[in-house]
């Protein structure tokens, strides 16, 4: 086995009474990757990730961590691994640092690791605080401190800003950057956000009834949409027939005849927009509305599936 | 690190357990005010001759007849005993018989009419309803209420005498003040298996729903932790803690009752981890697989209140019919409250508990095995 691969998935399946969760999915992390599961809720993120966490067992299919499957080796995937669970409450009346106490007591570290760990975390100055006088980003970072203890070779973060501010977002996607810059850690992450995707990951699985619709770096993806801006307008204008406008090398079009809307996907603003605005201006039309956003996940989702992300 | 027992796991989850429960201070009333304060409001309330008021309805039984022309055909009822005619207007006479060494019996007498009467009987405000009926006292009570029955016969008592001086004597009445014969001596024991129970129960099994329910089980077995550990360590604590409250209980009983523990100490230390043990077991098989705390509320108030209720600590359970006795003294609240009140109050030593803490034991590993064998960690 390649000592770069720290996880392998090949072809798993994973049903619940007559629910398909995981539907023979194969993909691979490798040393020091960041990956994000990306999908709506029931896509099978988190059975997949739990499934490498070793707290469900696939049907079918082989799951390698570190070139160990799960069964006899659960002792060295253990202090392989670090993870989050979606919604951990620790206990309230304990304080962060006895919290990260009892959790590096059942991994036989010290205490200097702990004290590591703080700082990783930026908790130095909550460290006293009981858990329940946390905010939800500190006790996100605390779910992420707990993680980090063994100093893991993988992580693993099922949701790990679901819930959470942009402050606090912001505040973790820092914290895991810098443990990208200075340490050689893998990443698996489930995430509904695709900035988080963005900000974070090398490459990203998109998911839907535990199949894979599309996988790749994010530009790859983006690409596959279309572009990484969108550009909404309406025209004063009514106009009945179709829209008499392609495709060009600039920017993808869309006319919504019933809404009276286009929609452009591009990937250079200056460029697409001054060719879109010269062809309105030959035409004879008058712009009523002009929204410009992000590419998001959702945008990506209805190309790939025709539906919306939260349906 | 020992091969066979890792003592730093087992100590950090012993700390987290140990620090949780104490930092909660409802979890310090329960389990150490609340049980002094119950034997000392029962203790005092039972031991403490007071004045036992009787609650009687006088009436007319003809419809629609005037309260005064009642009152006024009724004079009789209290001539016994009440030395002033009654005033037209009062309804409502006391009449004391003072009995220093059986407490005073206070009659409340309540002119009232029939409806009236049912009325307050309804409410619970007077238990015994009497008429004269053809120059005939009647008397209308439940006579499945014990109250009302004491309340009938110490009435007619009354009532057939002509003058107060027949009343009975109390000379042949000797005062049982022997060590462990009073009420206070019988509760005590009761109070503390109860105390064990209640606290095994809602701390073991609502500790280990509200951690599977916080999704907090399932991140501890993520870690390398001995699963055994968790539940083990979560047992010592609680047994620590059944052991300050037991103490606190049973000291404040010696200082404010003279409550003496007759029997062997050893015996009831052995009685008092076989309680332990036996509520651990029922307690991890309570638990052992729902996530929701409201169904765990459920199922720790089905296993405790039918034995709180019925296994004799606060009146005996001999009192029920003999076929449901024969039921109730083997449910280990029972088994361990009768054999505590055997060490307090009859001086049992190990050897007359031995089978008690065998039975005890074994009930406490048998639901621990079974509810090992089906438990969810998440």
């Amino acid at each position: 086995m390649n000592q770069d691969i720290v996880v392998k998935v090949e072809n798993v399946f994973k049903s619940f009474k007559t629910v398909k969760a995981v539907n023979g999915l194969s993909f691979e992390i490798k040393a020091g990757e960041f990956l994000a599961l990306l999908g709506p809720n029931g896509a099978g993120k988190t059975t997949m990730v739990e499934m490498i966490e070793g707290i469900q067992q696939p049907d079918r299919g082989k799951i390698l961590i570190g070139g160990k499957e799960w069964k006899n080796n659960s002792k060295e995937i253990h202090q392989f691994i670090g993870l989050s669970l979606q919604e951990t409450r620790f206990i309230d009346k304990l304080t962060v640092r006895e919290t990260l106490n009892v959790f590096a007591g059942l991994y036989g570290l010290n205490k200097k690791r702990v004290d590591e760990v703080i700082e990783i975390v930026s908790l130095e100055e909550k460290q006293k605080a009981y858990v329940v006088n946390l905010s939800g980003g500190q006790r996100q970072r605390l779910a992420l401190g707990i993680a980090v203890l063994n100093n893991p070779k993988l992580l693993l973060l099922d949701e790990p800003t679901t819930g959470l501010d942009p402050n606090a977002r912001r505040e973790v996607w820092h914290i895991l950057q810098k443990m990208k810059n200075e340490s050689n850690i893998s990443l698996l992450l489930t995430t509904h956000y695709m900035e988080e995707a963005e900000q974070l990951c090398d490459n990203i699985i998109i998911l839907d009834h535990g199949k894979i619709l599309q996988e790749g770096t994010l530009d790859k993806l983006i690409e596959a949409n279309g572009g990484k801006e969108i550009i909404e307008v309406t025209f004063k204008e009514t106009i009945s027939e179709d829209f008499p406008m392609l495709d060009t090398n600039l920017y993808h079009f869309d006319w919504d005849k019933t809404a009276q809307k286009a929609v452009l996907k591009l990937n250079d603003v200056d460029a697409g927009l001054k060719m879109f605005m010269s062809s309105i201006e030959q035409k004879g039309l008058t712009l009523s509305t002009f929204v410009s956003r992000k590419t998001t996940l959702d945008d990506l989702f209805i190309t790939l599936t025709g539906r919306h992300l939260h349906e | 690190m020992n091969r066979y027992f890792d003592f730093r796991q087992f100590w950090v989850l012993t700390q987290m357990h140990f620090k949780e429960l104490i930092r909660e201070p409802a979890v310090l009333f329960w389990g150490i005010v609340f049980p002094v304060l119950m034997s000392l409001g029962l203790g005092i309330a039972f031991s403490k001759t007071a004045d036992s008021q009787r609650n009687i309805a006088v009436v007319d039984v003809i419809p629609n007849h005037d309260k005064q022309d009642s009152i006024a055909a009724f004079p009789a009822i209290f001539n016994h005993f009440y030395s002033k005619s009654i005033p037209e207007k009062q309804t409502k006479f006391a009449f004391s018989i003072k009995n220093k060494k059986l407490g005073n019996i206070v009659f409340n007498f309540n002119l009232l009419s029939w409806n009236e009467a049912i009325i307050k009987l309804k409410r619970g405000e007077i238990n015994v309803i009497i008429s004269k009926e053809d120059n005939i006292y009647k008397y209308y009570f439940d006579p499945a209420n014990p109250d009302a029955q004491n309340s009938y016969m110490k009435l007619s008592e009354l009532l057939n005498l002509k003058n107060i001086a027949e009343l009975k004597s109390d000379e042949n009445v000797s005062i049982l003040n022997l060590p462990g014969t009073r009420y206070v001596d019988f509760l005590i024991p009761g109070l503390t298996a109860m105390g064990i129970m209640m606290s095994i129960m809602w701390g073991l099994s609502y500790g280990i729903i509200e951690k599977r329910s916080n999704k907090l089980l399932r991140r501890m077995i993520a870690t390398p932790m001995k699963k055994h550990y968790f539940i083990l360590s979560l047992f010592f604590v609680r047994i620590v803690m059944n052991l300050v409250e037991s103490l606190i209980l049973i000291l404040f009983a010696m200082l404010a009752f003279h409550i003496t523990i007759q029997g062997s100490i050893l015996a009831l230390i052995a009685v008092f981890f076989a309680g332990n043990i036996a509520f651990g077991g029922l307690a991890i098989f309570v638990s052992c697989r729902t996530s929701k705390t409201e169904i765990g509320n459920g199922l720790i108030n089905l296993v405790v209140m039918p034995m709180m209720m019925m296994s004799g600590i606060f009146f005996s359970y001999h009192n029920f019919p003999d076929i449901v006795v024969s039921i109730l003294k083997y449910l280990p609240l029972t088994i361990l409250a009768d054999s505590m009140r055997s060490i307090f109050i009859e001086g049992a030593g190990l050897m007359e508990v031995s089978t008690t803490i065998i039975v005890l034991s074994i009930t406490g590993f048998v639901f621990f095995i079974a509810g090992l064998k089906s438990f969810k960690w998440y």
